[in-house]
């Protein structure tokens, strides 16, 4: 039997790979890798191959990439350290980003206050206290040219974490770009965009589930076509998990939002093969070290399989599934925050160790605030200390073969595939209706909360040991540590937006937004293109947002 | 008579595992627990929390906001006459306790509160209880 009859004789239940003469691919594809002429030793100076494995078992770089997805991982690459900031305005948010810069980091990401998160501009009523405080305040495209004044965004990815807002602020960026001169195609970075998580854990929503699928679709269709260096969507079970979820369902419920997100680009006409390779995932790095690396292996294993068995994806790109991570903000404690660096570097381990793409690291001091400068700077160094000083990254998944891991790996996902199967039941095939359906009827909460509350019994009758917590408490408590956050950030983003408003053509904002309306009122209008004349007009993401929300309505959780 | 409780989340802070979990807590522990579900602001859980006829409402805010919007859930309690006493949960550093206890909040739970303590509370508070 060929290899390729073999295969096919697989469907997304069950993966069955030939992997007969696997070392000798495996080699082939090294070869080309620019890893090839690397020399590795351990500290004492024994040699260290890229991969260690028997000749006919799956090697990293191949289907179903359970062991990573390139051939030579970090001998080739390291992982991007991409640490995520913003704060106040957009000029103090910049001046950490080039901190960043300068201390070595090669990304950026962007944290966004809460009313920006929500699409309310910062001189509502409802955005009182909020103004700068969890993120950065951005109302126009004037903020979003502060935010990233004096950065080469040619040269460096940047990465916005935002969703219900998410095509109004990509059109700022975009615009924004373009007016000082980088094409649209030159930009590289991730736009989070991931909506369905929203309804599901994270609760940043603002338009009802459909509508807001609307806007996806846009902003993958345009990037898709557009912009080639730029990955649109990053389907993110990083809040699924910190909203209280197990590993299996964090896997889950994402991978399913992730397939959701499949269908939903193929009804827009896209061939899988076009949008699929530009998708991204966004996993937590919690503290069960191995469940963590044993995690990210299954993930891989999972979408491969039902990307080409499932959904018929004949690139081997969109079979890969490319994770950035972020250790777990939910297992720092605000008592004893020192810990707190032991759990960052203990959780980042397993990021690296579990084959990630990009990470960031937590600061100690998260539990009570944003990070404060020096703090970012330790995390940002936890992750050089991994990568420069450790030696994990000459070997390619080290824990590959290990008798727990594999299990682990392979039990997972057996919980996993049983979770897949009921949402794509729910949704009579269909995984975008299937998601659509459990977050109508709250299954993805109950879940949610189910597993939330069983931990925190378990902490409560000390089944479950967090140190500082519940064992080797201290008798009196720590202070808080200091937050060097300037305090007037608020006072200063209603300054900046109040001489926008002065300043800016008010006719060119209604017509630009009355523009934006029509489009809406037409679901086959793809909405980018009225989005970025709107930017440029400088109306802002309230306006932009209420605007749509008139035609698409504003999305309500039902009392339950 | 069981004690009645309004679960409120104020503000723009969508963080609601903690509200989650202390709801299903108080509801375990037999309680009537009436939840406002996110984004609510000042005025309409006071609105909510005397129509309810609640004995204790619990306000959790994980946003930093507290000092903002705490009081401003205080004076919208005393525009309606009401005196239900206010608990809140959250990251709350130690000296913004006693501005919150000073501003008329009756108890604060901050990071790893034990349950039993949170029950005990609410039931001591609740003129039913």
């Amino acid at each position: 039997m060929t290899a390729e009859a073999f295969d096919k004789r697989s469907d997304h239940r069950g993966v069955n790979v030939d992997h007969r003469n696997s070392r000798k691919k495996w080699q082939a594809a090294y070869e080309g890798t620019t890893a090839a002429s690397t020399r590795a030793t351990t500290q004492s100076g024994s040699p260290l191959e890229p991969v260690y494995g028997p000749d006919d078992a799956e090697f990293p770089g191949q289907f179903p990439y359970t062991r990573g997805i390139h051939p030579a991982m970090y001998r080739s690459r390291l992982w991007t350290m991409r640490m995520f900031a913003g704060f106040g305005t957009a000029p103090d948010t910049n001046e950490r980003f080039r901190e960043i810069i300068g201390a070595g980091g090669t990304g950026i990401s962007t944290a966004y206050d809460m009313p920006t998160l929500l699409g309310i501009d910062s001189d509502d009523v409802r955005a009182r206290g909020e103004v700068g405080r969890c993120g950065v305040a951005i109302d126009t495209i004037d903020d979003v040219a502060d935010l990233y004044a004096n950065i080469d965004l040619a040269a460096i990815t940047t990465s916005m974490t935002i969703n219900a807002p998410a095509a109004a602020i990509f059109a700022m960026f975009v615009a924004n770009a373009e007016d000082h001169g980088v094409d649209r195609a030159r930009l590289g970075g991730t736009l989070q965009n991931d909506i369905l998580k929203e309804y599901q854990a994270q609760h940043e929503y603002v338009f009802p589930p459909r509508p807001s699928l609307r806007l996806v679709r846009d902003t993958v269709v345009f990037a898709t076509r557009e912009m080639p260096r730029w990955h649109p969507l990053s389907v993110s079970g990083y809040h699924i998990r910190e909203a209280g979820s197990t590993a299996a369902q964090e896997v889950a419920f994402t991978l399913a939002n992730g397939f959701a997100y499949v269908e939903l680009a193929r009804r827009a006409g896209l061939a899988v093969d076009s949008y699929a390779p530009k998708m991204s995932f966004f996993f937590n790095a919690h503290i069960d070290f191995f469940e963590e690396v044993a995690k990210y292996r299954c993930a891989r294993r999972l979408w491969a399989t039902w990307m080409r068995d499932f959904y018929g994806a004949l690139d081997e790109r969109s079979w890969q599934l490319r994770f950035h991570a972020q250790t777990a903000g939910v297992s720092l404690t605000a008592q004893q925050p020192d810990n707190n660096h032991a759990r960052t570097a203990i959780e980042a381990l397993a990021a690296v160790l579990g084959g990630a793409q990009s990470l960031h690291t937590n600061s100690f001091d998260e539990a009570w605030s944003l990070p404060s400068s020096d703090a970012a700077r330790i995390a940002l160094r936890t992750q050089q200390v991994i990568a420069y000083e450790t030696n994990v990254t000459q070997v390619a998944d080290p824990l590959g073969g290990s008798w727990f891991v594999e299990s682990l790996t392979d039990q997972l996902q057996r919980e996993v595939g049983a979770l897949l199967e009921e949402l794509l039941e729910l949704g009579n095939g269909s995984m975008l209706e299937g998601c659509l359906a459990a977050i109508d009827n709250g299954w993805f909460e109950d879940h949610i909360t189910d597993a939330a509350y069983a931990h925190e019994r378990a902490v409560q009758r000390g089944e479950r040991l967090v140190v500082g917590v519940n064992a080797f408490v201290d008798d009196a408590p720590a202070p808080a540590p200091a937050n060097q956050m300037s305090g007037d950030g608020d006072a200063r983003q209603l300054e900046r937006l109040s001489k926008v408003r002065r300043e800016r053509d008010g006719d060119a904002v209604a017509r630009t937004l009355e523009d934006l309306r029509g489009d809406a009122l037409d679901p086959e209008v793809n909405l980018m293109p009225g989005l970025m004349a709107a930017s440029r007009a400088r109306a802002s993401v309230g306006e932009i947002m209420n605007t749509l929300a008139d035609v698409v309505g504003r999305y309500h959780v039902r009392a339950r | 008579m069981t004690t009645r409780v309004l679960v409120a989340k104020v503000g723009l802070d969508g963080h609601d595992r903690g509200v989650n979990v202390i709801a299903r807590l108080l509801r375990d522990a037999g309680m009537e627990v009436v939840y406002t579900g996110l984004f609510q602001t000042p005025e309409s859980v006071a609105r909510t929390a005397v129509d309810e006829d609640v004995d204790v409402v619990g306000l959790s805010i994980l946003s930093g906001a507290h000092l903002t919007l705490v009081p401003l859930v205080l004076d919208a309690l005393r525009e309606l006459d009401s005196s239900i006493p206010v608990v809140v949960g959250g990251i709350i550093p130690q000296e913004d306790v006693a501005a919150l206890r000073d501003a008329g909040v009756a108890a604060t739970f901050g990071p790893g509160s034990s349950m039993d303590d949170i029950v005990a509370t609410i039931e001591a508070l609740s003129p039913t209880g």
